[in-house]
């Protein structure tokens, strides 16, 4: 299988949320990052268009760190997402 | 927590607020808020804390609709005219999110029952009719450590304030320290209030609520509201606590409960307002805007 974006970013959870559209895609990624661990990467798949720069700008402005954004064929992208320091 | 997909669709819109998202949204689902009376400003409170998800809300009211309620109390329909608000209440608030639990109190609240209700919720909203009420509630708040958000209106004025004598700020009575005598000071029944009045000081009280659960913003504690309908502006006074407090101050004479009736004789209050007004910080003795407003 075809390894997506950068080769050595260990991803910790994939989110698969093709179909889904704004602003589901950013509230789905954020419930998901909220209950990984510290610095673990999320792995989000979209095939909405907007989403592809609504999710990574929305969880940017929550304080998460885009890693990579990077398309996987010809409809889906990859959204890689590194959480936060959980309290 | 684990959103349904229901609940994700329902709360999208708060979700996405900054710094809200499931933790902010499993606060509300997990606060218990307590409304006292589910008139005039209690409709509105407890519609939009119903709209946000808040998991459980406790209606108090032993009244039943009538006809000229609906002019502004937005709970109740025409239709509900003879029930028990709170049956009432109860229905429009399921009807409009399924997921709250709302528990209700048709009895009359006195003394002999109010900390008992209001210590297993985290707020208490009051929005009461009457004076012996309004006192009660404060005193069974300050007892139970429970924050207060409390908002009055009469004709075209409005206000609203959050009392968190626990946290070490004013109560209601450092403002008020006792009720008005009856007769100097007419209720709604008698002045007249603007329907919508009602639903702005109630929604700023859900308001409150929020962000009390929350835990964002900042708080109205410390702060007073006055608000006019017709010039549509907003005043705010900063409240201190008052050291001569019956209830919370240094040397308190109110040690339990008071169920004022209805024809208690304290003297007047117009001069308490005044006195009142010498505890705001750097504020000038009030002109115009002395008004004893409390009956929604």
């Amino acid at each position: 299988m075809k390894e997506i974006g950068t080769p050595g970013i260990q991803v910790g959870r994939e989110l698969n949320l093709k179909g889904k559209i704004c602003p589901y895609t950013f509230i789905e990624s954020m419930l998901a990052l909220e209950e990984m661990e510290s610095g673990e990467v999320l792995r989000v798949i979209v095939d909405y268009p907007p989403a592809v720069c609504d999710v990574p700008r929305s969880l940017k402005n929550e304080g998460y760190e885009i890693l990579e954004v990077t398309p996987v064929n010809e409809t889906d992208w990859a959204i890689f997402v590194k959480n936060k320091e959980v309290e | 927590m684990k959103f349904s997909e229901e609940q994700i669709l329902r709360y999208s819109r708060q979700m996405i607020l900054p710094r809200f998202g499931g933790k902010g949204q499993t606060k509300l689902i997990e606060a218990k808020v307590f409304i006292m009376g589910a008139g005039g400003l209690g409709s509105p409170a407890a519609l939009y804390l119903a709209a946000a998800g808040v998991g459980t809300i406790g209606l108090a009211d032993f009244d039943r609709v009538e006809l000229h309620n609906l002019q502004r109390q937005i709970l109740h329909r025409t239709p509900d005219v003879g029930l028990l608000k709170v049956e009432s209440g109860k229905k429009t608030l399921e009807s409009l999110n399924p997921e709250v639990k709302v528990q209700i109190y048709s009895e009359r609240i006195t003394s002999a029952n109010i900390r008992e209700i209001i210590k297993d919720y985290h707020l208490v909203l009051d929005g009461s009719d009457n004076f012996p009420t309004r006192f009660l509630v404060n005193d069974a708040c300050y007892f139970e450590k429970k924050t207060l958000i409390s908002g009055a209106i009469l004709r075209f004025d409005g206000q609203l304030s959050t009392f968190k004598p626990h946290a070490g700020g004013p109560c209601y009575r450092c403002l008020f320290p006792q009720p008005p005598p009856p007769g100097t000071v007419p209720s709604c029944q008698e002045a007249g209030v603007l329907g919508a009045v009602a639903g702005v000081i109630g929604i700023l009280q859900a308001n409150e609520a929020l962000k009390e659960i929350l835990g964002i913003g900042e708080s109205m504690a410390g702060r007073f509201l006055l608000f006019n309908a017709l010039s549509l502006i907003f005043q705010e006074v900063k409240i201190l606590k008052n050291p001569s407090c019956p209830l919370c101050g240094e040397n308190a004479s109110i040690r339990t409960l008071i169920d004022y009736s209805q024809s208690c004789q304290p003297q007047a209050c117009t001069h308490l307002v005044d006195k009142a007004y010498y505890h705001l910080k750097g504020h000038k003795k009030a002109s115009h805007r002395q008004r004893n407003i409390q009956q929604p």
